[in-house]
């Protein structure tokens, strides 16, 4: 069993990375590209047998209180 | 005056910071991060540093450690604890601090001298430092820049906690003289109840004019001062 979490900057702050990346597609002569947000892919695996719902409950507190900065982050989570 | 100065894996101005305090004549010590308790301790300093490799976060690994659980307490107690460069990252991650720092504006690790203006004299942290003195202060960080919501800077503004804003020489709080992008300059701040603040300028590194500036003391000696009239509860 697998988890995915995906972490990205919240909208009001300021993600520079992003810029960047954007300036660089743009230089590179890639069009149509409006915005640029960079964030953080993490992969949990979780041990065979392992109970899904409460997984995916430990792990929503985790990613609340650790994993992700809920002041500048927002986060996703995906059970497989 | 007994200071504790925090060491997490890959601290590295853990030192200077116990340096400065024996230098300026009080007591200072190292406690490893996986220390339980603060011994007998006046005030903590959370230092700067890579903290466990800045990984997932800055600071976002160091506010679990063993000793931090003494910090809280030791906040709660309204004992004086003071954050720089990395220790403020720390403290916010802690939620003993409002807000975050993310990564520099312009992407660059910026090490060089920079200029403070102190805001408030009303604090541990600020009591003693001469007014309208600008401090010259060194940075080194790639992650400085503070955030906070709109909320939260309206609540810093009315509180008075907003410490310290990155100036020019002639004390002016200009775009320019902000070298990370900072949320209205802002370098440094402390709680409401002000007996915790961070800020990412280094005054432990400018005590002693040698190294290009001393006017990291006043930060320091307002410590001291304040300690003095108020004894941190047992």
């Amino acid at each position: 069993m697998k988890a995915k979490i995906i972490i990205t900057p919240k909208k009001a702050v300021l993600d520079p990375q992003g810029k960047t990346v954007q300036n660089a597609l743009a230089q590179m002569g890639y069009t149509g590209v409006t915005g640029v947000h960079i964030g953080k892919y993490i992969e949990i695996d979780l041990a065979p047998g392992t109970d899904k719902a409460a997984a995916q409950q430990a792990l929503h507190d985790a990613a609340h209180k650790f994993l992700s900065n809920p002041v500048i982050e927002d986060y996703k989570l995906e059970m497989e | 005056m007994n200071f504790a100065v925090l060491q997490f894996p890959a601290s590295n101005c853990d030192q200077d910071a116990v340096h400065a305090v024996r230098l300026l004549g009080h007591s200072a010590r190292l406690v490893w991060h996986k220390d339980a308790s603060l011994g007998d301790a006046d005030a903590v300093i959370v230092p700067g540093g890579f903290s466990y490799g800045d990984y997932l976060r800055c600071g976002a690994i160091a506010r679990f450690s063993p000793v931090m659980q003494a910090v809280k307490q030791f906040a709660d107690r309204g004992g004086l604890v003071l954050g720089v460069c990395n220790g403020f990252q720390v403290l916010t991650e802690a939620g003993l601090l409002p807000g975050a720092l993310i990564r520099n504006r312009d992407l660059q690790f910026h090490c060089e001298f920079i200029h403070l203006k102190t805001l408030t004299a009303n604090s541990p942290f600020t009591g003693r430092i001469p007014a309208g003195k600008c401090l010259r202060v060194p940075i080194a960080h790639g992650e400085g820049c503070y955030f906070a919501d709109e909320t939260t800077l309206a609540q810093l503004k009315a509180n008075d906690q907003i410490l310290w804003q990155y100036c020019d020489l002639g004390g002016n709080v200009t775009d320019s003289a902000n070298p990370n992008g900072a949320v209205q300059n802002i370098a440094g701040i402390c709680n409401e109840r002000r007996n915790v603040a961070g800020l990412m300028p280094h005054p432990e590194r400018a005590c002693e004019s040698l190294l290009g500036s001393d006017d990291g003391r006043w930060i320091f000696e307002s410590m001291f001062a304040a300690l003095k009239e108020k004894p941190v509860p047992a």
